[in-house]
């Protein structure tokens, strides 16, 4: 492979220098130190299902080389999603150099690589539609002189297929653009590779999530869920309530999402194969709702008086459940995916306790004192109104714990420490479909490579049948909020949740860490060249250091 | 989904100081000053301040006057802090009434083209009254943290004007060296990048850069005489080095904030990047009888080791101008010298047995002298004092391992020696909590010694080490929890020990360090009027 990827060697193997740092907490001594060496695979990353790449190499002209759409595609000149993703990758690819070569003289003929064809190859192109749970994101990428081919029976895989073919191309040592001859077929493992952000303990601007939803396109991650609101503030500006956010947010007017912004966030993602799933969670995690809706949360007691404080959502009111079914309506409409999360974890029982209706509202129905039912009978009715939305919805594993009874297509979202895979067995047993977030919380933090840690992860390890397995359709990083906002958020997420977006895309035996470390030590230069301030795994430097100050 | 005890459990108190924290933006007040001064009485009474009436100005007994390069170009920059939202297009349809407010500063010396050291006072007194700031220092050091401070006393109501409340402050700092740390080796860090971090250690009256400029992965300092050691052991020749003229950028713009740049070229072990430009530095390591293609630390045992290491420092200290060095000495690994034939024969010949500390210190001491020949204090890092036998020959002992740091702080100073502390203050750690108190609850003197050994700790130090950091993450990764030790080595430890005291005015302060363009993190949830507007 010598002759194949010359791509700059970027990190200097340095394997003793930890400085003056003996003394750190290392909770991952496992981690080894590892030394950077060129991948035969280059810098690829998540790295696809087959790759054959071959020693001959290309040059690519920016004065001359074209991304078009192949004659026989489906997907024809009117395929906005397609052009915009030419653009954006011809920029990519070239940016930096566009201004340079504009003379054609120093053609060589023969070793130019003139064009990428892109060809859908099904009858639907699914152009204009929004990504699915379902959609296929295959492509077979074939470069060869004198034009590339890239196959996908939909545009989700074209779009797939143009981030890969962009990871190819390579600058020689005289800063020419190369790629390699290559075949590549290629499909995601999971169907469900997400990343989780929080704007309601920070408000993140949204620059910020336009900036992440790009890198996760990068990365081939394909879930934005939006932990949108929460007790904190209610950023989400609705056009039913509007005095949620009203009163709700930090700031009615500087720290909310518009309508116009939500729609711009959705159109965004959904012109990178990217579906946004929305989370709304009741009951718990609410006390920002209090605000601007009146009687939605329950009054909290100190003896025979109410405190003044609230608790979770009134479940003995009819008003609520008014409340609930106008405002999923109104989400439901919002939000094209067909997905909703409903949250439902973390239900704090000591206000409905201190609370005399709650208690006879119990007594009535029978509950005894197990607050369980209580919750169950709210969840239970939320449920109801959402499927009459035509939503399917995705819940935290507390209702499926608390026995809640659920749609057969509920997704149930396991994120409990310590004890996933056991959870991961009974909700699969108990035929739901699952995704698994557990062991990628990214907003917990510690000192060294914990990436690895991420990367490590198998998400089928847990007991169960084949069958079972099938029913893991994902999973999702998670970065809560408590402690980042748009100053720290990037340089947290990236490239940690590029070892989650591999782990979730390629095949299951692509578990060499050196071989990671290799690709990702470029990919993350890449993310930094493209403009995103990606943090380095470890000593070392890219060609092109980030310049965002 | 959010694991227990994270959130919620931790700190009830928290809640508390929200609530606390809405009540008082009711008020249109400052929550005060960071790092908080010695003496600090404000009231309620609130002067309006119109940008198109604002002047600095100097005070008839001033010995400085206009013209001084400092306080000139600093007026410059303070008004810009003051007045965030001037733009003088849209005052100047504004019919100005407001009677003119000035600042006056008047300082005892006229030290304005000089560089600030290690004797400087950074002493101030600041009335603020109706029309008139008085601002009073020694020097044009303390003049700049006085300017500061009174940046910070200006805020505004929700129509966007401008208010300063009468206040009576005399402030100093408690230790005279309070530094940050940057590692430029481990990662290369852009001029850009260094400049800001000037900039938001002026904001929080830090007055020493550490530049750890060089170290084992790479040498980016362009040398003039040796301009191999960058051309070879720079990550790359042409894009990843300072040249003088760098140097000399970041010198000015760290003059210019009354803060001193403390260079360390670091020897005899982390040189491993020296060795690529400057042949037979480094000793080579032997396998068996053979040498092995491997290289330890810098040799001691050669004539021209030394010849090469005084030519250095001269150039480095000619370069720049303060009057300490930061020579390192730390964590050197002694298997390469004991696999070293030659060097074996070296320590048999000056009598050390097998005690290769022996050898370090007959290394140490010599670059000790070099320097020390050059007009220089020199600084080294603890373990130089653990191994040294010939103390006197040292000045100024670093302090950073782990584990009882007081201990060792009470070893130096009963040896006479001067301390920085440093061990509390290792931010390129970020976990394993998020949680920025147990950087302020550090007290550097509550060891057991006499006044005289506590007046030898000269002050601390935030480490912000390389490994893990580059230009994407430092700046929220250093503030805002380098503020914290800020204020721990700026201000009065009896007025500054409470944690839940300080936690509100620290999350102003964050947020006016977002204002101007600080990339500086958040303490927890919560939001800035005006958030980061970067991604």
């Amino acid at each position: 492979m010598s002759n194949t990827l010359k791509l700059t060697v970027l990190l200097l193997a340095l394997s003793s220098c930890r400085g003056l740092q003996f003394n750190h907490i290392d909770d991952y001594e496992d981690e080894s130190e590892l030394v950077f060496q060129e991948s035969e695979y280059g810098s690829l990353w998540p790295l696809p299902q087959k790759v054959q790449i071959s020693e001959v190499s290309f040059k690519l002209m920016s004065a001359s080389f074209q991304i078009v759409d192949a004659k026989e595609s489906s997907a024809g000149p009117s395929c906005s999603l397609l052009k915009d993703a030419y653009r954006r990758y011809f920029e990519y690819m070239f940016g930096s150099t566009k201004r340079q070569q504009h003379t054609k003289s120093r053609r060589t003929g023969l070793s130019e690589l003139i064009e990428l064809q892109v060809w859908i190859t099904s009858p639907d192109s699914e152009c204009d539609g929004y990504p699915s749970v379902t959609s296929d994101e295959s492509y077979e990428l074939s470069v060869d002189q004198p034009i590339a081919v890239l196959k996908a029976p939909k545009v989700w895989g074209a779009l797939r297929g143009l981030e890969t073919f962009s990871q190819l191309v390579y600058e020689d040592e005289y800063g020419a653009k190369s790629i390699n001859g290559t075949q590549i077929s290629d499909f995601p493992r999971f169907a469900h590779r997400g990343i989780l952000l929080d704007t309601s303990r920070h408000y993140l601007p949204i620059k910020v999530i336009l900036a992440n939803l790009e890198t996760m396109a990068w990365n081939k991650i394909n879930v934005f869920h939006w932990h949108i609101v929460d007790d904190q503030s209610f950023p989400y500006l609705s056009r039913t309530f509007p005095q949620l956010s009203q009163k709700g947010a930090y700031h009615p007017y500087t720290h909310v999402y518009t309508p116009a912004d939500v729609k711009m966030v959705i159109e965004f993602a959904r012109l990178r194969g990217i579906r946004v799933i929305p989370e709304f969670d009741t009951p718990g995690h609410t006390q920002s709702w209090g605000k601007g809706q009146k009687d939605l949360l329950t009054p909290c007691y100190s003896g025979s008086k109410p405190s003044g404080s609230f608790g979770p959502v009134n479940p003995i009111l009819n008003t609520t459940y008014d409340f609930m079914g106008a405002f999923f309506k109104e989400i439901s409409t919002v939000f094209p995916d067909a997905y909703i999360h409903l949250g439902g974890d973390e239900v704090d029982f000591t206000c409905w306790k201190s609370n005399p209706d709650i208690q006879d509202f119990m007594d009535q129905e029978g509950f005894g004192q197990d607050f369980t039912k209580l919750e169950s009978f709210y969840i239970q009715k939320l449920l109801n109104i959402v499927t009459s939305t035509k939503k399917g919805y995705m819940i935290w594993q507390e209702v499926f714990d608390n026995g809640v009874k659920l749609n057969p297509d509920t997704v149930v979202h396991v994120w409990m420490g310590g004890t996933s895979s056991d959870e991961m067995s009974r909700v699969t047993e108990a035929g739901f479909t699952t995704i698994l977030s557990a062991p990628w919380y990214l907003d917990y933090i510690s000192y060294a490579q914990d990436w690895q840690k991420y990367y490590k992860v198998e998400p089928l390890s847990f007991n169960g049948t084949e069958a079972q397995k099938k029913l893991v359709v994902g999973g999702e990083a998670c970065l809560w909020g408590e402690y980042v906002d748009g100053t720290n958020l990037t340089p947290r997420l990236w490239p940690r949740a590029s070892a989650v977006a591999e782990r979730l895309w390629s095949a299951k035996d692509v578990t060499d860490i050196n071989d990671a470390f290799n690709r990702l030590s470029l990919h993350r230069c890449r993310m930094v060249e493209r403009g995103i301030p990606a943090e380095p795994l470890f000593s070392s430097y890219c060609p092109h250091e980030y310049k965002g100050l | 989904m959010y694991v227990e005890g994270l959130g919620r459990h931790t700190c009830p108190s928290f809640h508390l100081l929200l609530l606390l924290i809405s009540l008082q933006v009711g008020l249109h007040s400052v929550e005060g000053v960071w790092p908080l001064p010695q003496s600090y009485v404000p009231s309620p009474e609130q002067y309006r301040l119109n940008p198109q009436a604002f002047y600095f100005g100097y005070g008839k007994q001033s010995a400085a006057q206009s013209g001084c390069t400092v306080l000139d170009s600093a007026f410059k920059r303070y008004f810009s802090l003051v007045f965030p939202d001037f733009s003088s297009g849209y005052g100047a349809l504004r019919f100005s009434v407001d009677k003119p407010f000035i600042v006056e500063v008047t300082v005892d010396h006229n030290d304005c083209e000089g560089y600030p050291n290690e004797d400087s006072s950074e002493r101030y007194s600041l009335t603020v009254s109706a029309g008139l700031a008085s601002l009073n220092a020694d020097t044009v050091w303390g003049a700049l943290r006085g300017l500061e401070t009174f940046s910070q006393l200006v805020y505004q109501d929700d129509f966007g004007s401008y208010f300063v409340n009468k206040t009576d402050i005399e402030d100093f700092p408690r230790f005279q060296f309070r530094a940050i740390l940057l590692d430029t080796s481990r990662h290369y860090l852009p001029v850009q990048t260094i400049l800001k971090t000037l900039d938001a250690m002026a904001y929080n009256k830090f007055n020493v850069f550490h530049w750890h400029i060089v170290d084992d992965p790479s040498f980016p300092y362009q040398s003039r005489t040796f301009p191999d050691l960058s051309s070879k052991g720079a990550f790359h020749p042409m894009t990843h080095i300072y040249t003088q003229s760098d140097v000399r950028r970041v010198i000015s713009h760290g003059r210019l904030r009354g803060i001193r740049i403390l260079p360390e070229f670091d020897s005899p072990g982390h040189t491993k990047s020296w060795g690529k430009g400057q042949p037979d530095l480094l000793t080579p390591c032997y396998k068996g009888s053979a040498p092995s293609g491997a290289y330890g630390p810098v040799n001691p045992t050669l004539l021209s080791t030394y010849e090469f290491m005084a030519g250095l420092f001269k150039e480095v200290s000619s370069v720049f101008p303060d009057s300490y060095i930061h020579l390192g000495g730390d964590e050197v690994d002694f298997t390469c010298w004991r696999s070293n034939p030659d060097v074996r024969a070296f320590m048999q010949k000056m009598g050390f047995g097998a005690d290769f500390t022996k050898l370090e210190a007959f290394y140490m001491e010599n670059i000790v002298n070099i320097t020390s020949s050059l007009n220089k204090t020199s600084i080294v890092w603890q373990d130089v004092f653990d191994y040294h036998e010939r103390r006197s020959s040292l000045s100024v002992v670093e302090v950073w391992k782990q584990g009882c740091y007081l201990c060792e702080v009470l070893r130096v100073t009963k040896a006479g020696l001067k301390v920085i502390l440093a061990s509390p203050w290792y931010l390129d750690q970020p976990g394993p909590t998020h949680n920025w108190a147990r950087y302020y609850t550090v007290f550097p003197l509550a060891f057991k010694g006499t006044e005289e050994q506590k007046k030898l700790v000269i002050g601390g130090e935030v480490c912000m080490w390389g490994e893990y950091v580059d230009a994407t993450n430092l700046n929220p990764r250093l503030w805002p929890r380098a503020s914290a030790a800020a204020e721990r080595l700026w201000s009065d430890e009896k007025q500054t020990f409470d944690v839940n005291k300080a936690f509100p005015r620290l999350k102003d302060f964050r947020c006016k360090l977002l204002r101007r363009g600080i990339q500086a993190e958040p303490l927890f949830v919560g939001h800035c009027k005006h958030e980061y507007q970067g991604i």
